[in-house]
């Protein structure tokens, strides 16, 4: 090549590349990925669940040929460890590392409020479909942080609490385990059952990870209750079932449970001890609802075992932030255009098979079921719904700025009525 | 004499070394990384506080997270629940530290060896128990969240700086310490108590100031914590954090100070960057540990300096 040669092909080359880079604007808004940072905890004591999560938000991005408005979508999962000191770093790392576009995920409430403690400060969306802390939506929103396809922790078991009078319980006693999560849906069935003129005759707080639960079993056979509300979750939920029918209860006192007691990831690997079970939640497996069966059916064949609450909620919060993004027809870039359309959106052919929509302090509003743990036809448990409560929103038939006015749950502040 | 002077120049190339290499990572590092080196130099001090009792003074403790995460606790509650400013809130996290750090030493000293590991483990899991139940103050599980720090140190850079300068002044006074008569003291403790007492010198006296005097260390890493991270919850105070701090130390090297920036780096940088390629990282970490145990019980800095002396 010589000299005169070179200097063209090279000034060519300068040139297309110069212009190339003028023109790329445009093209490269298209061509440029969808960066979402999930976060779960992947090892630690809530692995399990962890997992559910991340393969629940992949299943609907892989049925959607990653992709959102024509724009691939890249997912970046980072273990959280279930500690909110490592969910933190791992928020920071995603965000100002891997530059993403938005955060979602986390399982425990801990982690969760770690992140948005963090996200307050730097306006980054942060999606939660599972953490379910009662004042993320109430006293202490966040503008950025936005519950979609998620629920605060008193408000499921609200509605079971008025089919428990209705079904003419008077004395009910509660085990729960001895967190937050756990204080705060207590507390929504034990508000909601004095105020309707039951009594809560005990209440029971177990550490998490009992290994025996013989103790608190033997009082509740003592009590003379009409019925026993249980929160556990986990692996505390498989054994309270099993102790619980191996001392005869079962059978003797009925067992109601809050949403995550008799959730797949714990009933699949139970027999009889969970049949029978009263549970409330907006999402039941063993629903006929044809959009509800045909994600089971999915997630059931790709993953080999029905889908939990875990699961269920990170594939509908993806389809929720998803039907936003095409909305807004892929352009994400203004975050509070991006956020309103969220908080003003609606879920629509999620796997619950009606629409949903938040209220105006950024909870859903959901129809809940009271479900019951019966076989199916392969033999398998999953939960039935028996009746609906319609609309049920977080603050239940209270009105939002009177409810506001009481100071949040805790083990001491149960809501009962006196 | 001249041993000395070699110490003196060893431990002059630390501070120009730590200056050096932290001092100009802003400059070359992402925001995230930089975080990151934020971090190390927090646990750093942490890791340091601890050397001080497990390397000059012949005592593991177990309960220094706890210190730590105690100071953490009251800055984070006197800027967001009751609304002080930050600068006054790191001074009271700091005294508080130092005094629990003295009722913590009170218990402490009338132990040695394994017995004091088990003891500072115990007063460590109060602590956490507290935090943990006393839901009215410290928000139980969920911890609470902070309100950001003061616009001075506001931005992460000037904060960096700022981190840095502390943590640096205490690593200063942490070396006095260790290196004045007090700390040869400790030394002689450390190899025999009962000749140094019969030699005249109040053991117990020295213990408690000793331990007083590194709660207060970890209660300065606890606050700069606090402005970092912005949130506190139980897991900052449990057992796992002493455990790190005590890792970091002893990677590093025990009774070599300036070992615990290279612990809390491999450490941390360990967690960050490894998890990034698989989740089995911890894995990762703990053939780490048996490696370093097996071929450098000294930690890193302990046998790089062995080699050294053997050189010459």
């Amino acid at each position: 090549m010589d000299r005169r040669q070179f200097l063209k092909t090279t000034g060519l080359t300068v040139a297309a590349s110069a212009a190339g880079t003028f023109a790329a604007p445009q093209i490269l808004r298209a061509a440029e990925p969808i960066r979402i940072g999930l976060m779960a905890p992947l090892s630690g004591v809530v692995a399990a669940g962890g997992r559910e999560i991340v393969e629940g938000f992949n299943m609907y991005w892989e049925e959607r040929g990653k992709k959102a408005a024509g724009r691939a979508v890249e997912v970046i999962v980072e273990d959280d460890a279930g500690n909110p000191d490592t969910a933190l770093q791992k928020a920071r790392r995603l965000v100002e590392q891997a530059k993403v576009d938005f955060l979602f995920g986390n399982l425990l409430a801990n982690t969760g409020l770690a992140v948005a403690s963090y996200v307050k400060g730097n306006g980054v969306p942060y999606f939660i479909p599972v953490i379910a802390a009662d004042d993320l939506t109430q006293r202490n929103r966040i503008k950025n942080v936005i519950r979609v396809a998620g629920y605060t922790a008193s408000q499921m078991p609200r509605p079971l609490a008025d089919w428990a009078l209705k079904q003419g319980y008077k004395r009910i006693a509660t085990i729960s385990q001895d967190y937050t999560f756990g204080h705060e849906q207590c507390a929504g069935f034990a508000q909601v059952f004095t105020e309707g003129g039951g009594q809560i005759v005990a209440q029971l707080w177990n550490p998490l990870n009992t290994a025996d639960f013989s103790p608190y079993i033997g009082q509740l056979g003592d009590l003379k209750i009409d019925a026993v509300f249980a929160m556990e979750l986990g692996a505390d939920a498989s054994r309270f079932m099993k102790q619980y029918s191996d001392f005869g209860l079962k059978g003797r006192i009925p067992l109601l449970g809050a949403q995550n007691f008799t959730d797949q990831s714990v009933i699949r690997t139970l027999g009889e001890e969970c049949d029978g079970i009263i549970s409330s939640a907006h999402f039941a497996e063993g629903s006929d609802n044809p959009e509800t069966q045909k994600f089971v059916k999915a997630y059931s064949a790709k993953y080999g075992k029905m889908p939990s609450l875990y699961g269920f909620s990170h594939y509908s919060g993806a389809m929720w932030v998803d039907q936003v993004i095409e909305q807004l027809k892929g352009d994400i870039s203004n975050r509070d255009v991006f956020i309103d359309a969220v908080l003003k959106s609606q879920l629509t052919n999620s796997p619950l098979g009606r629409p949903v929509r938040f209220d105006d302090y950024g909870n859903p509003i959901y129809d809940v079921y009271i479900r019951k743990v019966v076989k199916n036809k392969d033999g398998k448990y999953w939960n039935v719904p028996i009746e609906t409560y319609p609309a049920v929103s977080q603050f239940w038939t209270y009105k939002p700025e009177d409810y506001l006015k009481n100071p949040p749950f805790s083990r001491d502040n149960q809501g009962i009525k006196k | 004499m001249s041993s000395t002077v070699s110490a003196i120049q060893r431990s002059a190339l630390g501070f120009v070394l730590v200056l050096v290499i932290f001092g100009t990572l802003p400059l070359v590092v992402s925001s995230y990384q930089m975080s990151i080196a934020n971090e190390i130099l927090i646990f750093a001090l942490l890791a340091m506080s601890i050397d001080v009792l497990a390397g000059y003074a012949g005592r593991t403790s177990l309960g220094h997270g706890a210190l730590f995460g105690i100071s953490t606790y009251v800055v984070i509650y006197w800027t967001s629940v009751y609304g002080g400013s930050a600068w006054v809130g790191c001074l009271l996290g700091v005294v508080v530290a130092t005094l629990v750090a003295a009722i913590f030493a009170a218990f402490a000293v009338r132990v040695s060896g394994v017995y004091f590991l088990l003891l500072t483990l115990a007063l460590g899991m109060i602590v956490w128990g507290v935090c943990l139940r006393w839901t009215s103050i410290t928000g139980g599980e969920n911890g609470i969240r902070g309100v950001g720090r003061p616009d001075l140190i506001a931005s992460p850079t000037a904060f960096y700086y700022a981190t840095l300068a502390v943590v640096l002044l205490m690593t200063f006074l942490i070396w006095r310490f260790v290196r004045s008569p007090f700390g040869l003291t400790l030394r002689g403790i450390r190899d025999s108590e009962s000749r140094m007492r019969s030699l005249g010198y109040g053991t117990s006296a020295h213990m408690f100031v000793a331990f007083t005097v590194t709660g207060f260390f970890a209660g300065v890493a606890g606050a700069l914590y606090a402005l970092f991270n912005n949130f506190v919850s139980p897991s900052t105070v449990q057992l796992s954090q002493s455990v790190e701090g005590l890792l970091m130390a002893i990677i590093g090297g025990i009774g070599t100070l300036f070992g615990s920036f290279i612990g809390a780096a491999a450490i941390i940088m360990l967690e960050n960057f490894v998890s990034a390629y698989t989740a089995r990282w911890q894995m990762v970490l703990g053939v780490m540990f048996i490696v370093t145990m097996i071929f450098a019980p000294q930690g890193i800095l302990g046998t790089l300096r062995m080699l050294l002396i053997r050189k010459r």
